[in-house]
């Protein structure tokens, strides 16, 4: 019998909810590791019970998690994530030289291939590798020692790797993104890397076309076409067909085209799913109003979704992991909101409702699809 | 020279992770001193690896605080003796998380 399992990563926990594949009913399972802030939890595509769990405190720093039997029982992994050699400096928020220091793990992605196999995203930015189930840790540095690594500088929450990206017509192709680096490209399964940002126009750095220094949300890909890269930006909804290599923006009529989120549907390539933030300075959605805006056409033209989401006094933000589909016949999208509420929608996003309204503040959603 | 075994009482976070309900009793090897408190600790338990110190550099954690004899002790050496009444099992070794925010 097919279903869901939803897992959702938040300030205070992590939670496990399950549905069949009606998505109309849902068991809550949770909170494991209470009190620990939960950046994200993965499972891996070749073993569905194997989970991979970032947990963190601010008192106690970095712990990662690692399940074997679909979160029902968890076992402390490594938690070690040296830097390959003396990691220098990046710069500071005023632009000051600023050192490389390790805070927490923002982004798992587990290997499309092995179940062994995972990537960690890390703040102060850098990509890590595990290949024995996450017991250990290496630093892929080639990225971090990429010449442009001394310029890049921590946006609001912090210089964090939260984008990673697997090809899987070619595992050794992989995306990544930087808060606020921007985005980078490797072909050689991450020893070397390129900066991949032409097209990006970010005000808030002295040369708005840099190579670097772009505050980028977060990165998509639909897995039949991994060219096409789809980017929530600070602001600019941008799309890329040439693995980055160019990028327009597609923002089109968004009522505004800052945000977090993006996603695209599982079984249609050019369906794309974002929710507007008000601004920069507002992390909350506009008017009052909760919408989920969908793009049939790869972009440029949005249509808001609202049936079941509040459209009043609604002062929540979707951070940047908190966005998922499940790849069921009929496609579910699901989001988690800063105000706890994690919602679904079993119909491509035509109709929402919530599965659990009153979580602590949410970090990630990911879904997986059990047959 | 053994210790009869060192109290310690560890945040209720790190209790939580461990299974335990209150203080746990460590058997040192040797001097009593945070380090090796911490070093045994780590060694029964290792998921607490780097909870309380960083792995790297074994420096405390800076939200991380010891406590002993209604003594701040975050700052002593970590290979300083810990107060004989530590070491003998009458008093406990406080691990406590630093109050911030609330």
């Amino acid at each position: 019998m097919t279903g869901v399992r939803v897992l959702v990563g938040t300030r205070k926990g992590a939670f496990i909810l399950t549905a069949d594949g009606k998505r109309d009913s849902w068991t809550v399972n949770g909170p494991h590791f209470p009190g620990f802030e939960l950046y994200h939890l993965k499972g891996s595509p070749v073993d569905p019970n194997r989970i991979y769990a970032s947990q963190c405190s601010s008192w106690f720093g970095q712990l990662m998690q690692r399940s074997d039997d679909g979160g029902a029982t968890w076992n402390a992994v490594g938690n070690q994530f040296p830097y390959d050699g003396v990691p220098g400096t990046h710069q500071w928020y005023d632009g000051t030289p600023h050192p490389w220091e390790f805070k927490r793990v923002w982004h798992l992605e587990p290997s499309l291939s092995d179940a062994d196999v995972v990537y960690a995203g890390v703040e102060d930015a850098a990509l890590f590798l595990s290949g024995d189930g996450g017991s250990t840790w290496t630093e892929l540095s080639g990225l971090r020692k990429h010449g442009s690594g001394p310029n890049w500088t921590p946006g609001a929450g912090g210089m964090c790797l939260h984008t990673i990206l697997i090809d899987p017509s070619n595992p050794d192709r992989m995306y990544i993104a930087i808060s606020a680096a921007g985005t980078f490209r490797t072909e050689d399964g991450g020893q070397t890397w390129k900066a991949i940002n032409q097209g990006l126009h970010s005000a808030h750095i002295p040369d708005p076309t840099a190579e670097v220094g772009h505050c980028v949300h977060h990165v998509t890909m639909h897995p039949s076409r991994p060219r096409t890269l789809f980017m929530q930006k600070h602001w600019d909804v941008m799309r890329s067909d040439d693995g980055g290599d160019r990028w327009r923006e597609v923002s089109g009529n968004l009522p505004t085209d800052f945000g977090f989120v993006i996603d695209v549907h599982a079984h249609e390539p050019e369906t794309v799913y974002v929710v507007p933030i008000t601004s920069d300075a507002h992390h909350f959605v506009m008017e009052g109003k909760l919408r989920v805006y969908r793009s049939r056409s790869g972009g440029d033209e949005w249509e808001p979704l609202t049936k079941g989401l509040p459209q009043e006094n609604c002062y929540v933000n979707v951070l940047r992991d908190a966005m998922a589909v499940d790849s069921l016949d009929e496609c579910g999208v699901y989001f988690g909101t800063t105000g706890g509420q994690v919602y679904a929608s079993p119909d491509g996003g035509d109709h929402w409702s919530a599965i659990v309204r009153d979580l602590p503040a949410v970090l990630s959603v990911e879904v997986q699809t059990l047959q | 020279m053994s210790s009869p075994g060192v109290r310690v009482l560890l945040p209720s976070l790190l209790r939580d992770m461990i299974g335990a309900a209150g203080e746990i009793t460590v058997d040192i090897a040797g001097p009593v001193t945070q380090a090796s408190v911490i070093d045994t600790i780590e060694a029964r338990y290792p998921m607490l690896r780097g909870t309380l110190r960083d792995g790297a550099t074994r420096r405390r954690r800076a939200l991380v605080r010891f406590y002993a004899c209604e003594e701040d002790l975050s700052h002593a050496e970590p290979d300083a003796p810990l107060p004989d009444a530590v070491a003998r099992g009458a008093e406990p070794f406080l691990v406590v998380g630093a109050i911030a925010g609330g």
